[in-house]
């Protein structure tokens, strides 16, 4: 059976100044699914990642073409407002990157902001839930004070999840979520994300091959700024269809 | 590898490690040198002012009299004692404390061992113990200056008398009251409460302290916010093009224009095309701010660009817009720096004499500053003025502003490295 198609991306073209980044790429991704990108480094996973929720908006030099549909519309439209977007498709950054404030901050900024709490009371049940989402409230339920930054990195990178599902995004965007991460911690998060699929959308890029093999259910693959293919992880992993993908996964290259 | 290879030296490492030695050789001498001038300037100006912090006082037995009654105070306001005119009545009460001088040009040399104001010194001690007066009083009223430099060893008595402010007859008067236990020390006060005067006994900080004091908060509330939001701007919504970039390179150009440049633009512009009143701390404080914006936009924006970039993302990544990303996240981790800036840039303006030069704060003014619309001077044109004084008083006075100046500028700079110590974030 398979899920609905939750972000269509269609002849997505991505220029960095005179540099292209991303070639006529196309894909669909599935609701409540992990779907996993792969590729050498520089091949452009992380421009299309930030493409989703627009943080390449940031980028001065960089320039997006195409269409992205999230629920059918298209988050590149001129009348969408990207703070609206941004609280649906949250992203969780390679580095951990919390707040240098109190780990309650951390979680609770989101929520502030979009006006999702109507008092302090629902505003600590949205803080709380998220850390238990993010299975680090027994951690730090006694230290909800302390700083965010005097966490550990696997700590900080669960606050950095909890922070991203504490304004109740429909995606989740991971650039590497695991790069900097122990194997205890990675697992930790790799469960996390089994957890979350239920309610979230869940794109994960990874360097790890047994990491987009055990979580994602469909993996891209991408070389030199163009998606090669992208199909059901057994595939990707087993028979794909291009020769570089197979050269990719056996470890020939990359 | 062979068991001795790492301890045979060739040559080539000892050159190395040669040329390591004389560098770091290099470096203690440099230091050295720095350090000593800083403690020679610190022994020469403090061994010169630190007398300038006491006085000189002197006893004197004052006897009412029919017409001046102790009991007449009683009912008297403290500013009707003031009004009266006691002048002749202190004045006989001085020569009779020294019944055996009769000569009059040798009277008029007594009342100039006391401070000019003796009058006055009596009328305070008056005002303070109406109450409880008895038919004689004790007190001590201040001397001379040419007395107080010889009683703190100032002034040296080997100079032949025609040359010397004080005559053999002062002097020996002087020793005389010496010998009755007479002549004391004490903190002196109204150094600090005291506008500047000609009179060299009676000119104090007070009045540039106050002038200093109302110029920095002028700089402080003009610079700082104006610094602070310039930078923001500058850094973070402006978009890069010609014209940011004109005016980048103009504030890193304006950081490095002599002072008294802006002096003569306080002149030109604040004086004589607005008319804002002359010698006075606001324009004072207008024109050292032009000085101190860029310090501080440079210092703001250095440490905007030290906030991660990552930290950014995590505040856009929940869905912050633009200005709640940078007031929320980025100002605060920038505040510690733009802050230290601040106060670096406040201790240089403090200590800026030239651009006050020139918009006439180095009148003589006599009142302290009751607001910044009043005419003052600031405690390094106080400095400026004094040493510009003949009488040798002045020269402890001199060293004395310098050094009150100096302990503003290690404190700002102490409180500068606290809080950057203290509250900056380290990445
Ligand atoms: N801010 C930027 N400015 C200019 N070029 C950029 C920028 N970010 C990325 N690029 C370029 O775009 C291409 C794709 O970069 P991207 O970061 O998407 O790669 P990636 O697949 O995420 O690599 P990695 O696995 O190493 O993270 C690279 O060639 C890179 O040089
Ligand atoms: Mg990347």
């Amino acid at each position: 059976m398979e899920n609905k198609v939750k972000v269509c991306v269609e002849n997505l073209n991505v220029h960095y100044g005179e540099k292209q980044a991303l070639f006529d790429v196309c894909m669909d991704i599935n609701q409540n699914e992990i779907t996993a990108l792969i590729g050498p480094s520089g091949c452009g996973k992380s421009t299309f990642l930030r493409c989703l929720n627009r943080m390449n908006d940031v980028i001065d030099i960089c320039k997006v073409e195409g269409s992205i549909k999230i629920d059918g519309q298209n988050i590149y439209d001129k009348d969408i407002q990207v703070e609206k977007l941004r609280e649906r498709v949250g992203m969780v950054f390679q580095k951990p990157n919390p707040f240098p404030k109190s780990i309650f901050e951390n979680v609770a900024y989101g929520p502030r902001i979009h006006g999702l709490a109507k008092d302090k009371t629902e505003l600590e049940e949205i803080v709380h839930t998220s850390l238990k989402k993010a299975a680090i409230f027994d951690e730090v339920k006694d230290r909800l004070d302390e700083t965010g930054t005097s966490l550990s990195g696997g700590q900080q990178q669960r606050l950095c999840i909890a922070r991203a599902i504490s304004v109740n995004p429909d995606v989740i965007l991971m650039d590497e979520p695991c790069s900097a991460l122990d194997p205890i911690a990675t697992a930790k998060i790799e469960a996390l994300m089994e957890d979350l699929k239920k309610e979230y959308t869940i794109i994960i890029v990874t360097h790890s091959m047994q990491q987009a093999a055990r979580v994602s259910k469909k993996t891209g693959f991408f070389h030199l700024g163009n998606l090669i293919e992208v199909n059901d992880t057994e595939t990707i992993f087993s028979t794909p269809a291009n020769d570089k993908t197979l050269d990719y996964v056996t470890g020939r290259f990359g | 590898m062979n068991s001795n290879s790492l301890k045979i030296s060739n040559e080539n490492l000892k050159r190395r490690l040669n040329a390591e030695r004389r560098f770091k050789f290099y470096g203690v001498i440099a230091i050295s040198l720095a350090l000593i001038f800083v403690l020679i300037l610190f022994t020469n100006i403090i061994s010169k002012g630190y007398s300038a912090f006491y006085r000189t006082l002197i006893e004197i037995k004052i006897e009412f009299n029919d017409k001046v009654q102790p009991e007449m105070f009683k009912q008297m306001s403290d500013t009707e004692i003031n009004k009266l005119d006691l002048y002749s009545f202190s004045k006989k009460n001085i020569y009779s404390n020294f019944p055996d001088i009769e000569k009059k040009s040798d009277k008029k040399k007594i009342i100039k061992l006391f401070s000019i104001e003796f009058e006055e010194e009596i009328k305070t001690y008056i005002n303070k113990n109406k109450n409880n007066l008895g038919n004689t009083i004790n007190l001590y009223i201040s001397a001379s200056d040419d007395i107080d430099q010889i009683h703190k060893g100032n002034y040296s008595r080997d100079i032949p008398e025609e040359r010397r402010r004080v005559s053999n007859f002062q002097l020996s008067i002087y020793d005389e009251l010496v010998g009755q236990n007479k002549v004391k020390f004490e903190f002196n006060l109204p150094f600090f409460s005291r506008g500047d005067s000609r009179e060299a006994e009676l000119a104090g900080l007070g009045g540039s302290l106050i002038g200093s004091f109302f110029t920095m908060i002028i700089v402080l509330l003009l610079s700082f916010p104006f610094g602070l939001f310039g930078a923001i701007y500058l850094e973070e919504f402006s978009k890069r093009n010609r014209f940011t970039d004109f005016i980048e390179i103009n504030i890193n150009n304006l950081a490095a224009v002599p002072s008294i440049v802006f002096g003569l633009l306080g002149l030109g512009i604040l004086l004589n095309t607005f008319e804002l009143p002359r010698s006075t701390a606001l324009v004072g404080g207008i024109t050292l701010s032009l000085m101190t914006l860029p310090t501080i936009i440079i210092a703001t924006r250095a440490s905007l660009r030290s906030v991660p970039p990552s930290i950014r993302e995590g505040a856009l990544a929940v869905g912050a817009s633009k200005v709640q990303t940078v007031m929320h996240h980025v100002v605060p981790l920038a505040l510690p720096g733009s802050i230290t800036g601040t106060i670096i840039g406040i201790a240089r303006a403090l200590g800026e004499t030239a651009p006050l030069l020139l918009i006439g704060m180095v009148a003589f003014i006599v009142d302290v500053p009751s607001s910044p619309l009043d005419p003052s001077t600031s405690l390094p044109v106080q400095a400026y003025l004094w040493n510009d004084s003949a009488e040798r008083a002045y020269e402890e006075k001199t060293s004395a502003a310098i050094i009150i100046l100096l302990s503003f500028l290690i404190l700002f700079n102490l409180i500068a490295v606290f809080i950057r110590r203290k509250f900056e974030t380290k990445w």
